[in-house]
């Protein structure tokens, strides 16, 4: 936590710098529409298909992901969200008159997504992904809204957030938003095919992809040019990998098939999805049509390769000889001796990104962890892979990573113990 | 009704997994289609057909267990209602049809119970937590425990888990876990208002008692027709009276 309170000097400093710009930024952004506007929007309201397009689009912004509580009414709300700076539980927003947002117009809500504005103009925290979905149309917004509106209303009224000062004073994030976020719908650039432009809006927007896939600073903010570049996700502590499939990404190697695999079914011939990306297939992605999942793939095949890594020889690690053992005892009768996985069953470990990737926090995780890549329509039996925390120390682990991360065509840093007795709790929620 | 298809399994089990060493040994082309290798995860703790952990208190026995219970049991830790970080992450990304399979795989396990070894208590503390078992407590309102898991305290059929098999350690888990409200469940609460309204010595009372009983002859969950003693109201679906 010491680049927090760090991050506390430096957010003081912010503070002030916020407030010379609060005039300018404080004010209402939004343009009220006009009685003809609010006429046709209420007549889109009830129409069935747009309801329906709603629903797929509200799919595909995984609204329902953080807006349900576990077990809880869909949308209802109820759901803490752990930020580094303290909780933020998100609302419901069911149209219920009183809890949810049944009294809301369509312009309040266009205002919570495009400008991050609650409905009485007080400024959202962030971790609602308006940094992203400001990039959704106005057309989107108004079927998600009408999506919404259709749901039937459940009384569920908001908790407190669990935000310390000055976090917990939400005029704190003029200065937050000055620094970070830029509204504005996304903007098709007339150079790339309609599908590359598909894809960018997808990914920038209603999939909120960089929300996840970019490092956050100490202020938890995403600097303007991060696009995709993978980072640690603040308390959940997994990493989300540089989606470059080009020389130096972290998907490199990874063809659009591989990608449109991943995002549908939960496994690739390249890796399966875990953790929070398992959420993120399970209930978003897997039910994308195949022409949007293409558009995602053809625009994340287009990201720019990335600046080869200095090439560091790493020193093998002096488990080598044990972390062998240990794989051929625990690990090969699935993973194969090579590390070359089962085709639609196992992954490979061998040229996986999830194994080499820059940090060794997600081959560690999923080796204490265990677990089952998510049901899908297309897999709806996953295979699944035990936990090791109970049955291995964290010597073990450390061995056996080190050696998945140095074996094959495999050139990765080794892993130290006191790395895997750090990420020995296990997450639920 | 739930109707477990995999009755012939224990042979077809063993088959599978010598199949399996060989072949993963020379080269892992392929793996066995079955549900028994789909749910390495679950056996790596439960054991390898759910017979439960060496010490029954590290992974309780799920073998034979009605399929019922053992389904609505995985969407309790789905839904956080009952808490157990490793059981939660484990079924999270799993869907109601293939938890439905999974928990009837494991109720068709026929399996030999085991006794545990006698826990080190006094003949006395035994005595109570069979009157408890037998009986209740009737000063707290406490009914006998095989007033509804039955008298042979093998449970019944689709949902009433039975008493048996079980070690003293996690018996006196769970009756804590429902006092502490780590273990709920939805509508009737019933284990709740049991376990709330029990002296706190007479956990560890009817949990060795249970674990040192001597097996039944049968040990299967009774039919649901066998369940002929009515629950008390607050035990019954429509009526609610939640965490006492
Ligand atoms: C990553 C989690 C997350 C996702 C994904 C998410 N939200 Fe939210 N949302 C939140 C949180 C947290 C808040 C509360 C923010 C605050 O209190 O400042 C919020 C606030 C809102 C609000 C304001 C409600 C109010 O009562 O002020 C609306 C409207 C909303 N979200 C709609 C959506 C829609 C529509 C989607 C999908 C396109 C969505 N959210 C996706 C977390 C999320
Ligand atoms: C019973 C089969 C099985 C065994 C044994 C097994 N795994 Fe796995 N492993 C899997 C499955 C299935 C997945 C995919 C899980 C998921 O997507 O959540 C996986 C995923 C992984 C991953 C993440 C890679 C990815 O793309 O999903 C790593 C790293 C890993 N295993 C390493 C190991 C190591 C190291 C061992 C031995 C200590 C081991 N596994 C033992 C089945 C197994
Ligand atoms: C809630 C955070 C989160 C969001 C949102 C998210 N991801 Fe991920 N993603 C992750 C994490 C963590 C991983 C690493 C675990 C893994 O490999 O499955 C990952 C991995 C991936 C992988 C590589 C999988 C592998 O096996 O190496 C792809 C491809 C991917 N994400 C694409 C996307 C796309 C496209 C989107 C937007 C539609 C997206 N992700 C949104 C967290 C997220
Ligand atoms: C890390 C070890 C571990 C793994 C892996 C695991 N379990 Fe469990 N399971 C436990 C423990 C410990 C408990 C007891 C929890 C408690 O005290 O409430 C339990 C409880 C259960 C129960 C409740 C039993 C009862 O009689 O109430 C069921 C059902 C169950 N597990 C099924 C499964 C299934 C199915 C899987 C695989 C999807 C699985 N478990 C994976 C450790 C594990
Ligand atoms: C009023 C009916 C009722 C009575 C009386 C009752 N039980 Fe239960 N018991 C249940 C029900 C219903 C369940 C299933 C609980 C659930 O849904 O979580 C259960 C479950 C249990 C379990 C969990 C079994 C497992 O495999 O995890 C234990 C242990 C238990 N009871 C012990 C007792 C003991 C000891 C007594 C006597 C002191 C007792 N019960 C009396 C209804 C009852």
């Amino acid at each position: 936590m010491k680049w927090l309170r760090r991050g506390v000097g430096l957010l003081v400093v912010l503070l002030l710098i916020g407030a010379a710009a609060w005039w300018y930024l404080a004010r209402d952004q939004r343009a009220p529409s006009t009685p003809v506007q609010r006429e046709a929007d209420a007549a889109a309201l009830v129409d069935p298909a747009r309801i329906e397009r709603g629903k797929y689009l509200a799919t595909v912004g995984d609204c329902a992901a953080c807006h349900t509580a576990r077990g809880g009414q869909p949308y209802a709300g109820g759901r803490s969200l752990a930020t580094p700076f303290g909780d933020v539980p998100a609302p419901n927003i069911t149209p219920d008159a009183d809890t949810g947002i049944g009294q809301w117009s369509f312009d309040d809500f266009w205002a919570a997504l495009h400008l991050g504005k609650g409905r009485h103009g007080q400024l959202l925290y962030p971790v609602f992904s308006y940094t992203s979905f400001t990039r959704v149309t106005r057309d989107d917004a108004l079927s998600i809204f009408a999506y919404l509106k259709s749901l039937p209303p459940v009384n569920q009224p908001a908790q407190p957030t669990g935000l310390e000062f000055p976090y917990n004073v939400r005029s704190s994030l003029v200065a937050w938003r000055a620094l970070y976020f830029k509204p504005g719908v996304y903007q098709p650039d007339p150079a790339q095919s309609p599908q590359w432009n598909r894809g960018a809006y997808l990914v920038q927007g209603l999939g909120h992809c960089n929300e996840c896939h970019a490092p956050r600073d100490s202020l938890g903010g995403i600097e303007q040019n991060q696009h995709l570049t993978g980072g640690q996700i603040p308390q959940l502590d997994w990493y989300a990998p540089d989606l470059s499939t080009r020389s130096g990404g972290g998907l490199e190697g990874w063809s659009a098939q591989d990608v449109i695999d991943l995002l549908k079914t939960g496994q690739s011939s390249k890796g399966s999805a875990f953790g929070p990306m398992a959420d993120v297939v399970r209930l978003s992605t897997q039910h994308m049509t195949d022409a949007d999942l293409q558009a995602v793939a053809t625009y994340l095949q287009a990201l720019p390769p990335r600046a080869p890594a200095a090439p560091v020889a790493f020193p093998q690690a002096a488990s080598h000889e044990q972390g062998g053992k240990l794989y051929a005892k625990h690990c090969a009768d699935c993973h194969g001796d090579n590390g070359q996985g089962v085709a639609g069953i196992y992954p490979p470990l061998d040229g996986n990104t999830s194994v080499t990737g820059p940090t060794s926090i997600n081959a560690i995780r999923s080796v204490l962890l265990g677990g089952f890549a998510p049901a899908t329509a297309a897999n709806p039996r996953p295979y699944s892979m035990p936990p090791f925390a109970q049955q291995l120390s964290d010597e073990d682990v450390a061995a056996v990573v080190s050696y998945v991360r140095q074996s094959w065509s495999n050139k990765a840093s080794a892993v130290a113990p006191v790395e895997v007795s750090r990420s020995r709790h296990t997450p639920v929620d | 009704m739930i109707r477990p298809p995999y009755r012939r399994s224990s042979l077809r089990a063993a088959v599978a997994l010598l199949a399996f060493c060989s072949a993963a040994a020379a080269l892992a082309a392929a793996a066995p289609d079955t549900l028994e290798q789909r749910v390495a995860a679950c056996t790596s703790c439960h054991g390898a057909r759910g017979e439960g952990s060496p010490d029954g208190v590290l992974a309780p026995r799920l073998a034979g267990k009605p399929a019922g219970y053992l389904l609505q049991q995985l969407e309790y830790f789905q839904s956080g209602q009952r808490r157990h970080a490793p059981m939660e992450y484990v079924v999270r990304q799993l869907s109601q049809p293939y938890l439905r399979q999974i928990a009837e795989y494991f109720a068709a396990q026929d399996l030999p119970y085991h006794r545990w070894p006698q826990p080190a208590v006094s003949a006395e503390v035994l005595r109570r937590g069979e009157q408890v078992v037998l009986h209740g407590d009737p000063a707290r309102a406490v009914p006998s425990c095989v007033s509804c898991h039955g008298d042979k305290l093998t449970g019944f059929e689709p949902m009433m888990p039975g008493l048996v098999g079980l070690s003293s350690g996690y018996i006196s888990n769970q009756l804590v876990s429902w006092r502490t409200h780590t273990r709920a469940a939805e509508g009737p609460y019933c284990m709740g208002v049991v376990a709330n309204r029990m002296r706190e010595s007479d956990i560890a009372a009817v949990s060795a008692w249970l674990a040192s009983h001597a097996p039944a002859a049968d040990m299967h969950p009774q039919p649901a027709a066998a369940q002929t003693t009515p629950l008390p109201g607050w035990c019954v679906m429509g009526h609610s009276e939640v965490n006492p």
